[in-house]
């Protein structure tokens, strides 16, 4: 039961900045919420292997092809510790996993844009790994220790992989004309899309405030972005890409780049299934799972009969 | 043998034979692994076949630095992606599709079981320094290619019905590519002359008691051994499956052969 006395106790340890572990006692409410936040999180990194791994077998020289199969697999690796992560709160792989696949769990809507040229790559990297960065540098702060350690980490990782994905977009954006075309047009692609990963505007998050308060989360969605576009308008001046927003401006008032309208439309339809490759990225997940089924129950009629061996032997 | 494959005279035409045969290999097989990548049975083997992919590159890579260093080309990159399939020189059965798990599976055991004991071999051998320096880096991750490839023929072999008929139909239908692991030309006899290549049928034995005591173990039965070997890949007489895989892999730095990829 989560009486008051429980709840008060749990909320004075979130307002004193402690982590919650696995086995401390919290509200149903805060476990739930956490298992859709790091699954939906975990799911991201799985489907975001689909676009990136389309340029794996075109990728352009033996050292971007490397570069960018390291990459995958640290994603996978993200999808690991962060379903790890989830069995923590007392969930099973199995059943998060069949959530998305068969159900109505959300994964980052960022993965269902397709990616058409190698510049996409490396517009994923710096946008798009650029954008998750801002989230999870802030997630590392959350209050359930499982998850802050897990986004240290994978921040670590995502840092490297904006570096890498900024350097091949620089040496793109000063190359041919094919190249800067290429360059170019996937940010004008890329640029918006990015802004929507924060989430939907502070008024209209329903999540956002019993988040903070339980110190999950410690910015809002409109805080993150507008330190995201701060940031990433000094970049692309750096490497001569223009973003595609003839409203940026720059506030001296308040230290920040405004930046034009955001197409919500277009965020609601792409997160009700309406993306350009919504379809196509469960598919390939469902895929996966249903003709690796009878690879999962070999391994495990193995392990099974392996056991009953050493049981006969001792 | 080609009509266009030179039988090498020198040490240093040979020696490039040599890297460029295991370069090929080894791109190739690794490209097949890539094409897992988001695709795997479970998230697990996402990252172990991503990771067997990465290394087959890496050695490819370094392998064809080497020879890039030795013929004046500009880098790695030439032989990946400026030559054409009868260029190629990796043996059939790395080209192949990928298949289903199974067939994955068995084609890196098989594989990594051969270049176990050539890698084990070609150390003695093989003097030049930096080579031989390359081949022990590489030894070390074979170790564990064949491990896991190993564990999981077991896995499969001895699970269930399923998949017990899925891998051994996968040994049915690659056996006949397996010759060219043992099949030497003159250009191997050359390179075996000049220190650089080992008799690779000196341990046939050995990977076939490797790889029927594997089968042995996971309850799967032995391949028909007097069944036709398929042959002449390594000189450029490949299956029709390369011809898209490079097509593939090479068509944006073919697109764009003047601008800047590295």
């Amino acid at each position: 039961m989560d009486t008051k006395e429980k709840l008060d106790a749990f909320q004075d340890r979130i307002d004193r900045g402690e982590k919650i572990e696995p086995k401390d006692w919290m509200p149903e409410r805060y476990r739930q919420q956490l298992i859709r936040m790091i699954s939906q999180h975990a799911h991201s990194e799985i489907v975001g292997m689909l676009p990136e791994g389309n340029w794996i077998p075109r990728a352009p020289s033996l050292k971007r092809k490397m570069v960018l199969l390291a990459k995958v697999q640290d994603e996978a690796g993200h999808g690991l510790y962060l379903y790890s992560a989830t069995e923590t709160l007392g969930a099973r792989r199995q059943d998060v996993v069949e959530d998305y696949i068969y159900g109505n769990a959300k994964y980052s809507s960022i993965f269902n844009y397709p990616t058409l040229t190698y510049a996409d790559i490396c517009v994923i990297g710096w946008l798009v790994d650029g954008a998750a960065i801002v989230n999870q540098t802030m997630l590392a702060k959350s209050s359930y220790g499982p998850y802050a350690r897990a986004n240290l980490r994978i921040c670590r990782e995502e840092s490297f992989h904006k570096k890498q994905g900024y350097e091949m977009l620089a040496k793109m954006a000063s190359g041919t004309d094919e190249q800067k075309k290429m360059a170019q047009d996937a940010v004008n692609r890329w640029w918006w899309p990015t802004l929507m990963m924060f989430g939907p505007p502070d008024s209209d998050s329903p999540n956002s405030a019993e988040l903070i308060k339980w110190g999950v989360k410690t910015k809002t969605n409109d805080e993150l972005r507008q330190s995201y576009v701060d940031r990433m308008v000094m970049e692309a001046e750096v490497i001569d890409i223009k973003l595609p927003d003839p409203d940026l401006k720059y506030n001296k008032k308040t230290g920040h780049w405004e930046f034009g309208e955001i197409p919500w439309d277009e965020f609601w339809a792409v997160v009700k299934g309406n993306g350009p490759m919504n379809r196509e990225r469960i598919k390939a997940r469902k895929n996966a799972y249903e003709d690796g089924e009878w690879v999962r129950e070999a391994a495990i009629a193995y392990a099974r009969k392996q056991k009953l061996k050493e049981g006969k032997a001792s | 043998m080609s009509t266009f494959d030179k039988i090498p005279e020198t040490k240093e035409e040979a020696f490039l034979e040599v890297l460029l045969r295991l370069a090929d290999d080894r791109l190739i097989h690794g490209h097949r692994l890539s094409e897992w990548c988001g695709h795997g049975p479970e998230l697990e083997e996402d990252l172990a076949l991503a990771n067997v992919a990465l290394d087959m590159i890496g050695h490819a890579a370094s392998l064809y630095s080497y020879a890039a260093q030795l013929e004046g080309k500009p880098d790695e990159d030439y032989y990946a992606y400026f030559r054409d399939d009868i260029d190629f020189k990796n043996i059939a059965l790395v080209e192949l599709p990928k298949g289903d798990f199974a067939f994955t599976i068995l084609r890196q055991f098989l594989f990594s079981a051969f270049s176990f004991f050539n890698y084990r071999e070609l150390i003695k051998t093989v003097k030049d320094e930096q080579f031989n320096g390359m081949l022990q880096k590489h030894f070390k991750e074979i170790k564990y290619h064949l491990r896991h490839s190993r564990e999981w023929v077991l896995r499969l072999g001895d699970g269930t019905e399923e998949s017990h008929r899925r891998i051994q139909e996968a040994i049915d239908e690659i056996w006949m590519y397996t010759g060219e692991f043992f099949h030497l030309d003159d250009i191997d006899k050359a390179a075996i002359s000049f220190n650089l290549y080992t008799d690779t049928s000196a341990f046939k034995k050995e990977w076939e008691s490797l790889v029927f005591g594997t089968f042995e173990e996971a309850t799967l039965q032995k391949p028909d051994n007097d069944q036709y070997m398929f042959e002449g890949a390594r000189s450029g007489r490949h299956t029709e499956y390369l011809g898209p895989l490079l097509a593939q892999m090479q068509f944006l730095r073919r697109s764009h052969p003047e601008a800047e990829w590295k």
